[in-house]
């Protein structure tokens, strides 16, 4: 087959892709997409909020609100937009033509899709879970209607989903890195992919044992949490913080990686003590996995493990602060170039720096206890999570948009989004820090007058409507770009240290016409002092070996998509069972087609390469 | 004398987080204005993870301001390379070691606060004295608290009666979904469990501080318990061990004593459709199981109507008309089918004669 005979319509063309830039596309799609509704639910909290007594949305209602919010945000967007910025940018760093599994890239793309569909589907179906993305299990036992049935089966799906790409992704970091890419030479941001995909190894199945349980209790008469039965409760709450501290630093590391290659281009340096910049954040990752019982040290559970878990916690702090100060002197003596990106960078650090020592006081496990539930909490992980995370992929969104889309983004429109949301950002999670300490809980759908928490909660509402400006903006930026956007060279920036930055922009579907010879840290940057325009090549130019396209990635997952609908109303209607089984033969036989169908790819061969290349290098 | 001015520095930045932080909330309410021992200790250890998390954001605010502005790139300088620097063994031991060093200071007191607060030993004593050490067995419920005086039979609710000036020991439990137990200003809270592990721990209230809150101490519910979490209040009078001990007595004695003829009227209404929960007299035998609703033995001094609105007559028959209006996902909605204004009114005067003050 040849590319020409190969371009069918551009919707048959996605939703069967297993090219990794293709899925980064649809990633940040889907993704962008959950951030935007995420977003309206955290505008309808803080509308709720900015008054006392405010019946803008009913008690119940906001509940449900709440939940969706937390949820959409953590699995639905920053996991996704995450995904989307290593699939378009991993493999590139490492010099391979693409993840180890494209097959198995695009099944986790459709399993988080239809999980997060099907989870959102609840809208329109009774109502959506409410009791708080946490979903501790004595409420959400007691919680009526299909609600939280939603959240156990979408999430189980996409969670799945998830589990696949994190595996995917050791594989291709383990397997696939060029010639000379050694572990002490690849880029900070593939070295946290592959940190936050061994995180996610270990952290999602707690998560799959809690939701089966869960889903046994809620839809198959199981007793898990039932204490009556011998079940217990706080099993629950473990379980999920087994799965949910880890998932913190799934999100946080990757950021972490994303500003460490912005700040290290930006400021024209190799990045500041790169191995203990490594060192600190295989540390987090593993000391991430000593701490979860700090979310529960009002629960209970004895001084004792109180105690452990508070010190435990608070030396994490010590590897984060390394790689604060790295970033601070990678800055040191660098020539520093203020674009968007690189604004998202220097506004991170101050903020993150906020979000861990706020961390750090709430690991004070006997201070904690004042900490807990109240405003400070959601204080403290939202400088952590917007202040980290989302900078992060606003950041690398700007930094590698050229890379995945072959436009530059405008940067007076980017720096006008960035000083909006960061203005918005502070002015809406700073005071609530205070508003915590002055004993407002959090989770609560209004507060009554007279208790003192009148200005501070009008002034976060207020910050919140420039975050929602900030993000107009960016996408009026992305239509403006999309259709009159300026083409992006090869190194988009000029500064570019790593190998994604020698293929042009877009990558061509092969990544590497011949796949390069690392020979240091920053390979291009190598490559560039030396005075060489390109890469040094590994091997010559030949045939290359590409995976065909398939449809039964989106087969498998609407299978299960389907399945959950049966088996959630199995109890309700008698076509339940019926219809849970048939989604399930969908699945299986979608995957027994995959077992028995021999699909050997094809190749794309050296004169049509030659061909490409020569139109790339015009162009 | 580096150590001195170490020492010096943190000293005025704690006064001036104190002074600062004083002015925050309201004196009822605010983790910031401590008003017993438990709410001190962690008031102090919040000062001093603040005094470190302070210097921490202060040195990294210079360098960053530092390298931000001196490093910016200048006009004509746009293809200057910078010298590619690999690392510094030297700085990075000094910020390993620091942080360790500061959390160290931190680590230590946290423990021991830890370990102290969980010292509930007098309580659990065999033959502990009743008259000294005072137990309440707090029961948590959708969306009201039940308040046991186990050592002197005697059971409230919504508002919590303590001693001042002494430690009180609290058993916690739930009785449908998990709630947790918080009165910001005394100290710090702790979940209700569903479990029958009984948490427990203690408070203490200090009596000018509250007088200084106006001897009235908000509650709260600390954990997403359903629709109305966020109405789920409850309120706390502190008063002296004497007054205390007269109140406890009346609650042992105290039975509804009706001569108004409305009243007398509402006590019939009560009697046939609200009796089956709701108990009238402090001294109430049944099982936890059975008690489903708030103990109305003292329902003529509390604070607020459902914990919420302001405790007067008007407010009680809004409640008793719609209670869904006032505190969606209560469970006493529909429970005792449609009563006409009279029988309202008649049941306010009531309820509102059942004091014991």
């Amino acid at each position: 087959m040849s590319t020409v005979a190969r371009k069918k319509s551009l919707i048959w063309d996605y939703l069967t892709t297993v090219d990794h830039k293709k899925i980064a596309i649809l990633y940040l799609i889907a993704g962008g997409l959950f951030f935007l509704m995420g977003g309206v639910e955290a505008l309808f909290i803080r509308i709720q909020l900015a008054v006392p007594n405010n019946d803008f949305v009913s008690a119940g209602l906001y509940n449900e609100i709440l939940t969706m919010h937390g949820t959409t945000m953590i699995f639905l967007a920053a996991m996704p937009l995450l995904f989307a910025l290593m699939n378009a940018v991993v493999p590139i760093q490492i010099g391979a033509r693409d993840v180890a599994f494209p097959f198995l890239n695009a099944l986790g793309f459709w399993l988080f899709f239809f999980g997060g569909l099907f989870l959102n589907c609840s809208w329109f179906l009774g109502g959506a879970p409410d009791a708080g993305w946490t979903s501790y299990a004595s409420l959400s036992l007691e919680s009526p209607g299909h609600g939280i049935d939603f959240y156990v089966l979408g999430l189980q799906i996409s969670g799945l989903g998830t589990l696949i790409g994190g595996i995917n992704f050791l594989v291709t970091i383990v397997n696939m890195r060029a010639p000379g890419m050694t572990y002490m030479r690849m880029p900070l941001f593939t070295w946290t992919t592959f940190v936050a995909s061994a995180l996610i190894l270990f952290a999602f199945p707690p998560l799959t044992v809690g939701l089966i349980f869960m889903m046994m209790d809620r839809l198959f008469g199981g007793n898990f949490f039932d204490p009556a039965l011998g079940g217990n409760t706080i099993i629950w709450e473990h379980l999920f913080w087994i799965f949910g501290h880890p998932e913190v630093y799934i999100l946080v590391l990757p950021a972490f990686g994303i500003f460490s290659e912005i700040i290290s281009t930006f400021s024209k340096k190799r990045l500041f003590g790169y191995s203990s910049m490594v060192f600190a954040v295989v540390l987090i990752g593993f000391l991430g996995f000593m701490v979860w019982a700090h979310h529960m040290f009002t629960v209970g559970m004895g001084p004792i493990a109180n105690a452990i878990f508070a010190v435990a916690t608070m030396a994490i702090a010590v590897p984060t602060g390394i790689k604060i100060f790295n970033w601070l002197f990678t800055l040191w003596g660098g020539n520093i170039r203020f674009t968007t990106p690189m604004l998202y960078a220097i506004g991170f650090i101050p903020s993150f720096v906020m979000g861990g020592v706020t961390g750090v006081m709430n690991a004070t496990a006997a201070a904690d206890y004042q900490y807990h539930d109240s405003y400070f909490v959601v204080a403290h992980f939202h400088y952590v999570i917007v202040g980290g995370v989302v900078l992060a992929l606003l950041a690398g969104t700007h930094y590698w948009w050229p890379k995945m889309f072959g436009k530059m983004l405008s940067e007076k429109l980017g720096k006008v989004t960035f000083w909006l949301f960061f203005i918005g950002f502070h002015l809406t999670f700073f005071i609530q820090h205070f508003l915590g300490l002055m004993g407002m809980p959090r989770r609560v759908f209004t507060f009554l007058p007279g208790q003192g928490w009148e200005t501070g909660n009008l002034i976060s509402s207020i910050g919140a409507f420039f975050m929602a400006a900030g993000t107009i903006v960016l996408l009026v930026n992305i239509v403006i770009t999309t259709f009159k956007g300026k083409k992006a060279e090869a190194d988009a920036w000029g500064d570019g240290r790593t190998l994604e930055w020698a293929v042009s922009s877009p990558a061509p579907e092969y990544n590497f016409a011949q796949t390069p010879l690392v020979r240091g840290l920053d390979a291009l940057w190598v490559e560039k002092m030396e005075g060489k325009k390109g890469l040094t090549p590994a091997e010559p130019l030949g045939d290359i070996h590409m995976p065909n396209p398939s449809f039964l990635p989106f087969v498998i997952s609407l299978g299960l998509f389907i399945s959950a609908f049966g088996f959630m109303y199995h109890k309700d209607y008698s076509w339940g069972l019926m219809v849970g089984i048939v989604g399930l033969l969908i699945t299986f036989g979608a995957m027994f087609l995959r077992s028995v169908i021999d699909d050997h790819g094809y190749h794309i061969h050296k004169e049509e390469i030659m061909e490409a290349e020569k139109k790339g290098a015009k162009a | 004398m580096k150590k001195w001015l170490l020492n010096w520095r943190l000293f005025s930045l704690f006064s001036v987080m104190a002074l600062v932080l004083a002015g925050c909330g309201e004196p009822f309410l605010s983790t910031l204005q401590p008003a017993g021992e438990v709410a001190d200790m962690q008031y102090s250890l919040m000062l001093l993870s603040t005094a470190i998390m302070i210097l921490v954001i202060i040195v990294v605010t210079i360098i960053f301001v530092y390298v931000v502005v001196r490093f910016r790139q200048r006009k004509g300088e746009e293809n200057k390379i910078p010298k590619q620097v690999e690392g510094n063994h030297k700085l990075e031991i000094i910020w390993t070691v620091i942080p360790i060093i500061l959390l160290i200071i931190l680590a230590v007191p946290t423990v021991k606060a830890t370990f102290d607060l969980a010292d509930v030993k007098p309580m659990n004593k065999e033959n502990r004295d009743k008259e000294k050490t005072l137990v309440v067995n707090v029961r948590a419920n959708l969306y009201w608290w039940e308040f046991e005086y186990p050592d002197y039979g005697v059971i409230t609710s919504q508002d919590l009666v303590v001693p001042t000036d002494e430690r009180v020991y609290f058993n916690l439990k739930a009785s449908d979904v998990k709630h947790s137990f918080w009165i910001p200003a005394v100290g710090g809270k702790m979940d209700t469990n569903i479990e029958d592990s009984k948490n427990q721990f203690w408070l203490e209230f200090d009596q000018k501080d509250a007088e200084k809150a106006g001897g009235i101490f908000y509650g709260k519910c600390a954990e997403l318990c359903g629709p109305s979490h966020a109405l789920m209040d409850f309120k706390v009078k502190a008063v002296p061990r004497d007054e205390f001990n007269q109140w406890i007595e009346k609650m042992k004695n105290a039975k509804p004593v009706v001569t108004d003829p409305v009243a007398k009227e509402g006590e019939a209404i009560f009697n046939k459709s609200c009796i089956g929960c709701h108990a009238v007299t402090p001294v109430d035998k049944r099982p936890e199981q059975a008690r489903t609703a708030p103990n109305l033995g003292n329902f003529g001094d509390r604070e607020r109507i459902a914990g919420i609105l302001e405790h007067n007559e008007e407010n009680l028959k809004k409640w008793l008309k719609d209670p869904e209006s006032v505190k969606p996902g209560n469970k006493m909605t529909g429970t005792y089918g449609q009563l006409t204004d009279e029988q309202i009114d008649a049941l306010a005067k009531y309820l509102m004669s059942l004091k014991v003050e």
